[in-house]
């Protein structure tokens, strides 16, 4: 199976620095990845640089098999849809206008309808004529996810969707993405909960200083040696009826080895998202 | 499309009025005869006289609006005019310095030195606005523009050969559409529609910015392409209306917000009702102009600066408290 994205060694430079270093992945259609790392390790640069938003000092990035840099900019939308990090709105377009832009190339009745069907899959379909700028920001955060989900694309690259929003509508953002996996997109999404990755990607990609420290399913990628290594974090997967629970404290001196107490505890994911 | 059309409407009752009154008392009787027989007297004052003053009017007021909507939109700014960010400033230098330069007597050397002045100062806006990220630092920019395009513009003045030079580079830049006949609109109507049309084909990559540069960039548009229609475009509307009528500032920074609220904030809706709100306040400013009793008669400029000065000022206040959010 040819992989919706594919990066290569990927590195990137900024200034001097190199903030991505030798980063290899690829996220196949039907999956859900998570890119996660502390704040600075790369996660949003990755993500901009599979997708040709960013000069690559090295390496190469695909998409669908294709060099992304080869693209033109309609071939890359029909392949690829994407959800900066950056919320800011300019304008103040009712919802279902913003949503709808996903949909650019469509008629506009059709364009319309894909709009408040993204709506509802986000629970937000009663918000449809409301202008973006009138509302609270998670309510913000749902529509912009709305406009990523009705463009249909096979691959959906999302920056921090998760950012900012109540738990309940955390579980529900990741389960609309699920749901386009399912339905045969391969999403890739950076998040910070650990707990909402853990249960809610197939694989987790772990960033740190700009190089890829393992990609795994959750219990593997989040063992407590890739705790210690990517956050500094002393702490486990514990199961939970609900599914694994990220438990952690703060590592004082980061030369500690992890504590013993941690051992084997990790657990499987389970339960529903 | 219902605002258009009343918009539309608006627009022909203000052409009527700025052809029916003047600084000329006209009887009915006479009116009578201006209709039935063009080339009398009364026929003269209006239809060779204040018919082409106020179609000029419309012409660059509406192309103002239009090149106003359309900055706003690529821009993503409610403070951005061709005015404010430099772009008529250029094009007034670029005027000065044709008339300076002796050159006033070739045809179409003003009105393309104009052009090239706002091309100039499009493109620089447009390259810069590409990598600043805070509307304010664009706004900043553009005063930074200005300044300079004042400050060479004074330049000109200062070595400027003799007073009827002079004379005539002021009256060029505090704006007007006086005296202006069908053969000075003919000319500027290629480049208002060619800019017209780039910007009416940039109307949907300005929407898409509304989400940022980001996702506009893997919306499917060629959003390359799309900016430089956008740029070029406004730049030919902003050129020629100097061309016309000198520099008249802030009616591309007002018909937008006149219109925005009626169409949802849509930058792409928000063009053509601009365009028609321009035309409606520069002929409404330039009758202003013309009837408000003054020795030396108004340029329309000033009076646009008088009015649209304030605005700018409050549009700022509500803005700033957006970005603040």
């Amino acid at each position: 199976m040819t992989p919706a994205l594919e990066v290569r060694g990927l590195g990137v430079r900024r200034g001097r620095t190199l903030v991505l270093e030798d980063v290899t992945l690829q996220v196949f259609p039907g999956e859900v990845v998570g890119v996660i790392g502390a704040n600075g390790s790369g996660k949003t640069t990755l993500l901009r640089a599979a997708l040709g938003l960013q000069a690559l000092a090295t390496g190469e990035a695909f998409l669908a098999g294709r060099p992304v840099a080869a693209l033109s900019d309609p071939e890359r939308a029909c392949l690829a849809g994407y959800l900066p990090q950056e919320r800011r709105v300019s304008w103040n377009l009712p919802a279902w206008r913003i949503a709808a832009l996903g949909a650019v190339g469509r008629p506009p009745a059709a364009a319309h309808a894909d709009a408040l069907g993204a709506l509802a899959a986000l629970g937000v379909a009663g918000l449809a004529e409301r202008g973006v700028l009138d509302m609270s920001g998670g309510e913000r955060a749902k529509v912009l996810l709305a406009r990523l989900i009705a463009t249909g694309a096979p691959l959906l690259v999302a920056d921090e969707p998760a950012a900012g929003l109540d738990p309940d509508a955390q579980l529900m953002v990741m389960e609309t993405l699920r749901a386009r996996a399912r339905a045969g997109a391969a999403v890739i999404a950076s998040l910070h909960d650990l707990t909402l990755a853990a249960r809610a990607c197939d694989r987790l990609a772990v960033l740190a200083g700009g190089r890829l420290v393992i990609v795994a399913a959750p219990t593997e990628a989040l063992a407590p040696p890739h705790l210690a290594a990517a956050f500094g974090l002393d702490g486990a997967l514990v199961a939970s009826p609900a599914g694994p629970i990220l438990a952690a404290r703060r590592r004082i001196a980061s030369n500690l080895p992890p504590s013993p107490s941690w051992g084997g505890a990790a657990a499987g994911r389970g339960g529903a998202v | 499309m219902r605002l258009t059309l009343i918009l539309l409407g608006a627009l022909f009752l203000a052409l009527a009025l700025a052809v029916a009154f003047g600084e000329t008392a006209v009887t009915a009787a006479q009116y009578v005869r201006a209709l039935t027989d063009p080339g009398s007297p009364p026929g003269e004052i209006l239809w060779a006289i204040r018919a082409p003053r106020a179609v000029a009017a419309a012409l660059v007021g509406a192309a103002l609006g239009l090149a106003g909507a359309v900055m706003q939109g690529l821009l993503r700014n409610p403070l951005a005019d061709p005015g404010v960010l430099g772009v008529s400033g250029l094009a007034g230098l670029g005027a000065a310095t044709a008339i300076a330069g002796g050159l006033a007597a070739i045809p179409g050397a003003i009105e393309g030195s104009a052009l090239a002045g706002a091309l100039i100062a499009g493109s620089l806006v447009a390259a810069l606005a590409a990598r600043l990220r805070e509307p304010e630092a664009l706004i900043l920019f553009g005063v930074a523009l200005s300044a300079m395009g004042g400050a060479l513009t004074a330049l000109v003045f200062n070595l400027s050969p003799s007073p009827v030079t002079t004379a005539e580079m002021w009256s060029w830049l505090m704006g007007s559409v006086a005296n202006r006949d069908w053969s000075d609109i003919a000319a500027a109507l290629v480049p208002c529609a060619l800019g017209a049309t780039l910007c009416a084909f940039a109307a949907g990559g300005l929407r898409m910015l509304t989400l940022g540069e980001e996702t506009a960039a893997l919306s499917g548009l060629a959003m390359g392409r799309l900016r430089v229609a956008a740029v070029a475009g406004t730049a030919l509307l902003a050129g020629a209306s100097v061309a016309v009528a000198g520099v008249i500032g802030f009616v591309g920074l007002a018909a937008p917000h006149l219109v925005r609220g009626s169409v949802s904030d849509d930058p792409a809706r928000t063009l053509a009702p601009s365009a028609l709100a321009g035309a409606i306040l520069l002929v409404a400013a330039d009758l202003a102009a013309r009837l408000i009793p003054t020795d030396e008669e108004l340029k329309l400029g000033v009076v646009t600066a008088l009015f649209g000065a304030p605005l700018f000022a409050l549009i700022a206040w509500r803005a700033s408290r957006s970005w603040r959010a």
